[in-house]
This record gives structure tokens, C-alpha cells and sequence, in this order.
């Protein structure tokens, strides 16, 4: 698809070709640009060059313009990626870059799509519940034990992984018991968490990655890993674990009970 | 036109960072019907970019440490310009602030007895910064986040409905607040995404709203930051202070053009970072001010020892106030001994192992491997200043976080002035969103509670904010000319001179100005400023205000940016001729204010707060006149700061500060 022309090309600016999808809910299409490129710049660049010269109205989302907010997600040449981290010198000069919205989302305008779907999934996994009795500034948790959590917590909600995967990425209909990458992590990032207490308030956080957020639907295919702009090991590090998890949760409760309590007794706060 | 749908509330928080979420859920829980407004996705205010850390003495690493400590460093950071009142409360409630956000999922990294674990930053006597790698903000912006979506769970429980008590209007701006009388009433906002106007009704309203450094063209900071609180408050009759200090950080990154002015985390000094100047030279042992001389080492051999021997140690001198490490930079450049693009040297490859690096710095390895081609565990990463923090805003008091003068009206976080005086420490700025964040949304519930009766929104009101929202659209008309150079002009800096000529004359792009207005202020307010370059400054801005009442767009209301623009051009207008005009006027140089022409502190200004205000409160902002500013200031003596504080430090540093006189108060 595109080969580097590195940094020998760098130096000097030159014009690119940009195709650009343009539209809204009725429709839309591709619309050509030729836009300058200076030394070191970025797709996100680029974007916003022709919003200042060419098409003052060209709608596009971000904020942070490095890589830590997640808003400018968007597919460059079919790839989703994150706008504001994909640099020119990824790809050859002479090639044309087609810049289009995230696909599994409804488009708003241009290359804003309605992502109101990942707040909704967000909504419906319950949060943290804090270990009774032990007050604040009480906490104690070893690093060895926060690591794993603190992986998924890296998470910049760019919403490229839930973009991606299959199960929803062309199937509509999928999106009622689908959580999605993000959220199945977010599931895994609470049980994972060396103090959450939601088993002693009666909640099986495995048993409802299965049965409410669709952790089946998942076949492990690393899609959402490949293209998680943080690097996080969705696949390997949330979603396997949590699939293993649940079935030992279903078929032998006491071992799941004992690393429970293992765990507990990890930390030194009282009533922990 | 069709009516601006309307909603009753009884707090409304503007602004979704830190401060702003912090307020709506203490507003939450103070029992008030909460709705917060932003203009991104909720989860992605400009909080999510902070880096380092957040600044608390829980003394987890050195057990030496308290409020009194963090208070002085404080006031010491801000050069005594502080008010003093917020420091103290500040400095009390941070640690508490922090423990709480563990009771709700956070997690940060650890000391190896499993307490939070404190990092060393500028101006900060203890390792005080608490931190997740140098990824902080996105912690404490996702803790906060998943704290509202649990509130909102515990509301579906009891309600049915999960928006019945807090809800959150993103990617919807406020370009208004109104009143009844002299009291808040609501506040006047768009989506962005429809383009529709809507009216949020309430009794109180928290500004959290940020900066302003989208005025600048080297920023730090994200297409947020255009002052939007600030000139909200101003239009609503609430003084702003300490506008002329700005916050340049040391060191934003310079290379390549396009990521110009993106931060290069503090951590990476307080981690063991040096700077050099293109001799090799550790410069910043130069430039230890007389104020500090007691607490900075003198040679590289104290300063090296101090990472591991802190206490019979003093800490190297790249560990100093922003402010100052900032001008030395500034100095070593002009000096003619800068980097090849124009800054210094920041070194870690030769102090920590790849790895090392790797673990503690992990967002600023990625960012320069992606973004320079630089590996920062094998070569010295190349930085400048870049416009960073303001630490001007709306005048508070100390307590509640209300606005002066207007009834129903807060604020809280960057968008507030006070706290910091001159000059912000690193770390200081997050755990100000959590203690005055939650005082302004308990203020604001309680506020709105005491009521008797609703303030009452004002049609009229709502009509001129809706007129003035539309005012670009036709614009356009006036001029019969499409807003923006013909597309095969060359480059974004093409001056709408270059349009045909008109009858009428042409519409402004919104892009043109803004960028021009960022070069002006660049260059003329910015590092160090100098009488004559402000005086053209503020010329220039009036000349952009005349011409941004000529801002026109292209195209329709729905997720237009360049409507979006050309709405906050007059925010920016706003904030950019306070710094001018405060900065012009105080004729001494202190924490983020600069003058070349006033190179000393003068204890006589230390207790002098300049207050701007609207030249004409109940003009029409027409302000087409480029002469007449928008923007009065006026001097107010501050209070003396209370005795017991006073006593925290020695006699022989508090002379240094002020003046005679106050020794007899
Ligand atoms: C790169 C970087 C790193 C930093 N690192 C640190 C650090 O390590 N430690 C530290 O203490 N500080 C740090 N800071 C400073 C700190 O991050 C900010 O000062 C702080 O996050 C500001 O928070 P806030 O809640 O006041 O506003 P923000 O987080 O900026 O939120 C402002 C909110 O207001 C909304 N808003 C603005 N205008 C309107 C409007 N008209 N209508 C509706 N909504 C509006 C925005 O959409 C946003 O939701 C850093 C800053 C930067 C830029
Ligand atoms: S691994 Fe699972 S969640 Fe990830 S893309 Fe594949 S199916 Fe989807
Ligand atoms: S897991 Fe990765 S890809 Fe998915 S939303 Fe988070 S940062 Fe984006
Ligand atoms: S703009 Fe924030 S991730 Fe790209």
C-alpha cells in the first residue's frame, strides 16, 4: 500500500494529492485536494491546511494534536489511525492519500462521526467498587499488582479498536450485545484491579463479560491490538485472560474464589 | 428562526477538564441538578495532556513533608504575588483530594511500601508530584469521567434515567452567560454538531473553561485554549487579575516546524534530565537568582549527589521555577550559543539506561521517536519555550471560588486567577482543579439552594446572543466574496490582500486572523516584552478586532469549524488586549511577566492586583473603532497576608520580597 520514502526526502516541500470524503448523513464523496507538505508534518497537518485554504467548513475532530486525547481518529487509505500521529514520510509522495471516516460509526459530517455509541457501552459497565472499610489515603497495592491495569488504563478512547473489530465493524446488528475491545478491556482493567470489591457487593464481573457484554462474540482475532495507537495488548493481556477467567469462573468457582482472596490479603489497609 | 430549546437546572459547569468534572460531581452530591457543557467529547478536555503529575504533601517519599512546606514553595514559585488565602487551602486539601480519587478506581504508580508513589519537580522542596508514568492528566480526567458515569449508574437505579440528576452536553460551546439584574440566570450555547442554539437555565454557573494559549502561535496547548471563560466572565461584568502572567515553559519541543511548542514534560529534569548549550555546558548553575541562591546547589558534583542524598544535598539548578529556566534559555539562545533549530539541549541518554528512560518517561520516548526521529535514550532531545499556563483569570474569593461582583457566578481551575501568582509550579495546576473544583460545584449547589426564586432568562438576551452567533454568516453576504483565498493561492499564511477587489470589502477568514493574532501576540507580549512592542500589540489587536467583525464563513451550521473560529475570535480578542494592557502597565518584572525595560522586582508592586475590566460594560462590543480598547484596568491593593502564614518563613527571604512597610502592619 505505501512505502517510506524516509528521511533522504525530507527537507524541502512539496504538493500532495489528497482525497478527502466529504458529506453527511445523506451522503457524500471524495473530493480531490492538492495541498502543500513541509518538513515533519502529519496527516492532521495536512487537514488542516486545506481547512484554512481551501475548504474553510471541512469538518474534522481533534484536540491535543499528540496522540494523548483520541479525537482525531480517522481511516488514511483504509487504515484507521490517529491523524495527528501518522506522519507524511510514511508514504510516498507521488501517492494520493484517501482520508475517510471511521466506517462502523454514522457519519456527522465529513470525517466526524457519531460516536455516541462507545458513551452508551461505557455506561453499562458498572464502576470500581471501593473495598469497604478501607478509608482514603488507606490504599496499598504493590506495582506488580497495578501493572496490569494500568496497561488498559493507557487507553486514549480513540475508539480505532471498536472501529475495527469485526463483530461490529460490518454487522449493525451486533452492536446491542457487542461491549466492544474497549469495554470487554474495561471490564478486565476492574477484576484485574488489586482492590475492586464488586464480588463482595454480588457482582461476578466475568460472568457479565460473558452474558451482558458479549465477551463470546470475540474470537480472538488481535484486529484491535493491530491497530491500538497506545499499543496495548487488548487481545493478549484483556481479552484471553477474561475469557479464561470466566470459564474457570464456570467451572471451578474455588480457585476463582482463592485468588480473590489471595489478592486481598496482598494489601495491608484495614478490614482489607 | 425557531425558538433555542430551554432547560432548567440548578447548576450549570461549563468546562469538562479537571476542575469542571470535579465541580459536577461535588455539585452532584451536594444534591443539585448538574449539567456540565463542553466543546469535545466528554473524557478529552485538555486535562488529558497534563504530564507529570499532581502536587500533594502526603509525604509518601520523604516523610519531611507537609502543607506549611508545599504553601511556601508556593508562594516562593508565584513571588509572593499569590493570594495567599488559596495557596493555604490549596496546600491543606490536595493530599486528601488525591486519596479520593483512589476511592474511585485511579491508579498511580507505586512506592514499593504500596503507597502512591511522588516525583521531584521545579520549585518543589519534596518529591511531591503524584503520577502515572507522565501520562497523569489521562488518569485523573478518566478517574473523574468514570466517577460521573457511576453517579450517573447510581441515578438509572433510582430514576430509570441515567441523565435525570448530571448530565453532559459535549461537543456544545457557551458563548454566553446571562443574567437577571445583576444575578446569573443561564448560559446561551450551540452544538457544534447541529449548529443549534439552546439555552441551559440555572442559578449558578462554574466557569472551568482553561487557558487562553491558542492566542499564542508556540503553544503547549489545544484548540480549547481560547480563552473562552475568561472573556465570558469579563462580558458578564466579572473582573479578570493577573492577566500579564503567562506561563512559558521551558521546554517545548522545536523540531520539526509542525510539532513546534508541543510539551516536553517537566518529569524529565525532575527525573535526572540536564540542559546543555552547544558547548556542553550545564548553563543553569548561571543563572541561580539571588532569591534561590540558598536552595540550589552550586556545582554539577552537589547537584548530581542530590537525586540520592536529598537531604545533605541541594537540588541542580534545571530544577528551578519555570520562569527562570525559561529566560535562561531564552538568554543562552540570544548569547548565541542555542541548537542548531534555535533552542537548547535536554539530555537524558547520558544520565538513565534506555530502560530506565523507557519506564519512567514512556509518552515523550514515543513522542519524539514518532514525531522527530529522535531516540531520547541514545541523543539529546533539542527544546525551547512554549506558551504553556495562564495565570491570570476571573478574580475569585478564596473559599467558595465566586466570582466578584456577580452574583451566581464561579470558577475554578485555569480559568481562575489567583492561586499562582506570578508564576504556577509544575504539578500545582491539577491539584488546584480537585480542591477548587469541588469548592466551586458545593458553592454553586448551595448557592443555587438558597434561592427563593429562580433568576428569570431574559428573551432579549437570548435573541442578541443568538444574533451575535449568526453574525458570521452574513458577513459573507456584505461582501459577495467567497471568505478565504482562491484555493490555488500558496499556503496557509496567504494575506487576504491577495483577494480580488470589491465593492464591499471582502470578508476576513477566520483562519487568517487567527493566525495573525498569534503571531502578534508571539512576538510582542510574549517571553520578554518591551513598552513600545506592547503599544504596537495593542494596535494590531484593535486593527484585528475591526477586522474581526468582518469574519465571514463558508457553508452551513452543522460542524462548521470555520463558524466555530470566527466565534471564538472574539474571545481571543478579548484576553489577548487584557495581557497587552496589563503588562504595559506593570513596570517591574516578576514570575511570567518579563520586561526587558523593567528587568527588577519591585516590592511596591508586590501587593498590587490590576483588575480588568469591559471598558464600556453596556456597549455592543461593537469596538469597531481600533483606537478605543475593549478593556479598563484598574489597581487594587491586595491584604496582607495573614501573620501565622507569614511566620512559615524566615525574616532574611521575606525581605527579599517585601517591602519595608509591611514588616509593621
Ligand atoms: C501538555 C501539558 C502538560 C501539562 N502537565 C501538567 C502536569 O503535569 N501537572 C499539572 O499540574 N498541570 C499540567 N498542565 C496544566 C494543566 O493540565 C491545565 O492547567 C489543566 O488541565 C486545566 O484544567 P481545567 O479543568 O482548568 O481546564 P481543561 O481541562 O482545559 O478543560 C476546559 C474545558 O472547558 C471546555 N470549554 C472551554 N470553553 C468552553 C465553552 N465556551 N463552552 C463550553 N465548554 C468550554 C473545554 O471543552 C474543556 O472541556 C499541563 C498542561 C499542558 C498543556
Ligand atoms: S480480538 Fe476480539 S475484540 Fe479484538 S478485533 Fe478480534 S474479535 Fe474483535
Ligand atoms: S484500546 Fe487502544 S485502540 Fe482501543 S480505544 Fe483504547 S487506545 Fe484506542
Ligand atoms: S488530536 Fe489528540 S490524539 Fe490526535
Amino acid at each position: 500500500m505505501s512505502t517510506s520514502t524516509g528521511a533522504a526526502a525530507s527537507a524541502t516541500s512539496y504538493e500532495a494529492r489528497f482525497r478527502v470524503w466529504r458529506g453527511d448523513a445523506d451522503g457524500g464523496g471524495l473530493h480531490d485536494f492538492r495541498v502543500e507538505v513541509n518538513d515533519g508534518e502529519v496527516v492532521l497537518d495536512i487537514i488542516h491546511r486545506i481547512q484554512a485554504t481551501q475548504a474553510p467548513d471541512l469538518a474534522v475532530r481533534w484536540n491535543c494534536k499528540a496522540g494523548k486525547c483520541g479525537s482525531c481518529s480517522a481511516e488514511v487509505n483504509g487504515r484507521p489511525r490517529l491523524m495527528c500521529m501518522t506522519r507524511m514520510t510514511d508514504f510516498a509522495r507521488d501517492e494520493t492519500l484517501t482520508v475517510t471516516p471511521l466506517r462502523a460509526f454514522p457519519v456527522l459530517r465529513d470525517l466526524v462521526t457519531d460516536v455516541s455509541f462507545n458513551y452508551e457501552k461505557a455506561r453499562e459497565v458498572p464502576g470500581f467498587v471501593p473495598p469497604p472499610g478501607v478509608a482514603a489515603g488507606e490504599y496499598r497495592m504493590d506495582q506488580v499488582d497495578v501493572d496490569r491495569s494500568q496497561e488498559f488504563r493507557k487507553c486514549i478512547e480513540c475508539y480505532l479498536c471498536q472501529n475495527t473489530c469485526h463483530v461490529v465493524r460490518d454487522h449493525e446488528e451486533n452492536k446491542t450485545a457487542f461491549a466492544g475491545p474497549r469495554f470487554l478491556m474495561r471490564v478486565a482493567e476492574l477484576d484485574m484491579h488489586p482492590l475492586d470489591a464488586a464480588a463482595q457487593a454480588g457482582l461476578d464481573r466475568r460472568r457479565t463479560a460473558q452474558e451482558e457484554h458479549g465477551l463470546g462474540y470475540c474470537n480472538i482475532t488481535k484486529c484491535c491490538t493491530d491497530v491500538c495507537p497506545e499499543g496495548i495488548k487488548i487481545t493478549d493481556n484483556a481479552l484471553i485472560p477474561l475469557k479464561e477467567r470466566a470459564a474457570d469462573r464456570k467451572y471451578d468457582p474455588l480457585v476463582w474464589l482463592g485468588s480473590k482472596i489471595r489478592r486481598r490479603g496482598a494489601a495491608s489497609g484495614p478490614g482489607a | 428562526m425557531t425558538q433555542p430549546e430551554r432547560s432548567q437546572w440548578d447548576v450549570v459547569v461549563v468546562g469538562a477538564g479537571g476542575a469542571g468534572l470535579r465541580a459536577a460531581i461535588a455539585a452532584r452530591e451536594s444534591g443539585a441538578r448538574t449539567a456540565v457543557i463542553c466543546k469535545s467529547l466528554f473524557g478529552k478536555a485538555h486535562t488529558v495532556m497534563a504530564e507529570g503529575g499532581i502536587a500533594a504533601s502526603m509525604g509518601n517519599v520523604n516523610a519531611g513533608d507537609n502543607w506549611q512546606v508545599h504553601f511556601r514553595d508556593t508562594m516562593r514559585g508565584g513571588k509572593f504575588l499569590n493570594q495567599w488565602r488559596m495557596a493555604e487551602l490549596h496546600a491543606k486539601e490536595a493530599p486528601e483530594r488525591v486519596w479520593e480519587l483512589e476511592t474511585w478506581g485511579a491508579l498511580f504508580d507505586r512506592t514499593p511500601d504500596g503507597r502512591i508513589s511522588q516525583r521531584n519537580f521545579g520549585g518543589h522542596q519534596f518529591p511531591r508530584l503524584a503520577h502515572v508514568g507522565d501520562r497523569t492528566g489521562l488518569e485523573l480526567i478518566r478517574t473523574l469521567q468514570q466517577k460521573i458515569v457511576s453517579l450517573q449508574q447510581e441515578d438509572f437505579r433510582e430514576t430509570g434515567a441515567y441523565e435525570s440528576r448530571l448530565r453532559v452536553f459535549q461537543e456544545c460551546t457557551a458563548t454566553r452567560v446571562l443574567k437577571d439584574g445583576d444575578r446569573v440566570s443561564g448560559a446561551f450555547c450551540y452544538a457544534r454538531d447541529s449548529g443549534d442554539f439552546f439555552v441551559l437555565e440555572a442559578p449558578s454557573v462554574v466557569l472551568a473553561t482553561g487557558g487562553i494559549g491558542k492566542s499564542f502561535k508556540v503553544t503547549s496547548n489545544s484548540w480549547e485554549y481560547t480563552g473562552d471563560g475568561h472573556a465570558l466572565a469579563l462580558l458578564a461584568g466579572a473582573p479578570l487579575i493577573n492577566m500579564e502572567f503567562v506561563q512559558f515553559h521551558p521546554t517545548g519541543m522545536i523540531w520539526p516546524p509542525s510539532v513546534k511548542g508541543l510539551l516536553v514534560t517537566e518529569s524529565v529534569r525532575g527525573d535526572g534530565g540536564v540542559l546543555r548549550n552547544t558547548e556542553g555546558k550545564r548553563f543553569m548553575f548561571d543563572y541561580v537568582p539571588d532569591v534561590f541562591k540558598e536552595q540550589y546547589a552550586e556545582s554539577e558534583e552537589e547537584g548530581d549527589r542530590w537525586y540520592d542524598d536529598p537531604d545533605t544535598n541541594r537540588r541542580p539548578p534545571e530544577l528551578l521555577p519555570r520562569d527562570e529556566v525559561a529566560r535562561a534559555i531564552n538568554s543562552e539562545v540570544k548569547a548565541g550559543r542555542g541548537s542548531p533549530h534555535g533552542g537548547v539541549f535536554l539530555d537524558v541518554s547520558t544520565r538513565m539506561s534506555p530502560e530506565v528512560i523507557k519506564r519512567r518517561l514512556p509518552s515523550m520516548y514515543h513522542q519524539f521517536k514518532e514525531l522527530a526521529d529522535v531516540d531520547i535514550t541514545a541523543e539529546a532531545m533539542e527544546v525551547g519555550p512554549t506558551c504553556h499556563y495562564v495565570m491570570g483569570g476571573v478574580a475569585v474569593d478564596s473559599d467558595s471560588a465566586a466570582a466578584l461582583g456577580v452574583p451566581g457566578l464561579f470558577a475554578a481551575g485555569e480559568v481562575a486567577g489567583g492561586m499562582h501568582g506570578s508564576n504556577r509550579l509544575g504539578g500545582n495546576s491539577l491539584s488546584d482543579l480537585l480542591v477548587f473544583g469541588r469548592r466551586a460545584g458545593a458553592h454553586a449547589a448551595a448557592y443555587a439552594g438558597s434561592l427563593t426564586a429562580r433568576p428569570a432568562v431574559d428573551d432579549v438576551q437570548v435573541d442578541e446572543a443568538a444574533a451575535e452567533a449568526l453574525r458570521p454568516f452574513s458577513a459573507e453576504d456584505g461582501a459577495g466574496t467567497p471568505s478565504v483565498p482562491a484555493p490555488d493561492s500558496p499556503g496557509a499564511q496567504a494575506p487576504p490582500a491577495q483577494a480580488p477587489p470589491t465593492e464591499a470589502p471582502p470578508a476576513e477568514s477566520p483562519y487568517t486572523l487567527h493566525q495573525e493574532l498569534q503571531q502578534t501576540m508571539n512576538d510582542l507580549v510574549g517571553i520578554i516584552r518591551r513598552a513600545e512592542e506592547m503599544e504596537e500589540a495593542l494596535v494590531r489587536l484593535g486593527e484585528l478586532r475591526a477586522r474581526a467583525r468582518r469574519a465571514g464563513v463558508a457553508g452551513h451550521r452543522r460542524f462548521n469549524p470555520g463558524w466555530h473560529l470566527a466565534l471564538d475570535l472574539r474571545n481571543m480578542l478579548l484576553v489577548g488586549e487584557c495581557v497587552a494592557r496589563a503588562a504595559l502597565e506593570r513596570t517591574e518584572s516578576r514570575g511570567g511577566h518579563t520586561r526587558e525595560d523593567w528587568p527588577s522586582m519591585d516590592a511596591a508592586w508586590r501587593r498590587v492586583n490590576l483588575h480588568c475590566a469591559l471598558a464600556d460594560p453596556a456597549g455592543t462590543l461593537a469596538a469597531a473603532d481600533p483606537e478605543r480598547g475593549q478593556i479598563a484596568l484598574t489597581r487594587r491593593e491586595t491584604p496582607p497576608v495573614r501573620p501565622d502564614l507569614l511566620a512559615l518563613f524566615e525574616k532574611e527571604e521575606l525581605v527579599k520580597y517585601l517591602a519595608e512597610e509591611e514588616f509593621h502592619e
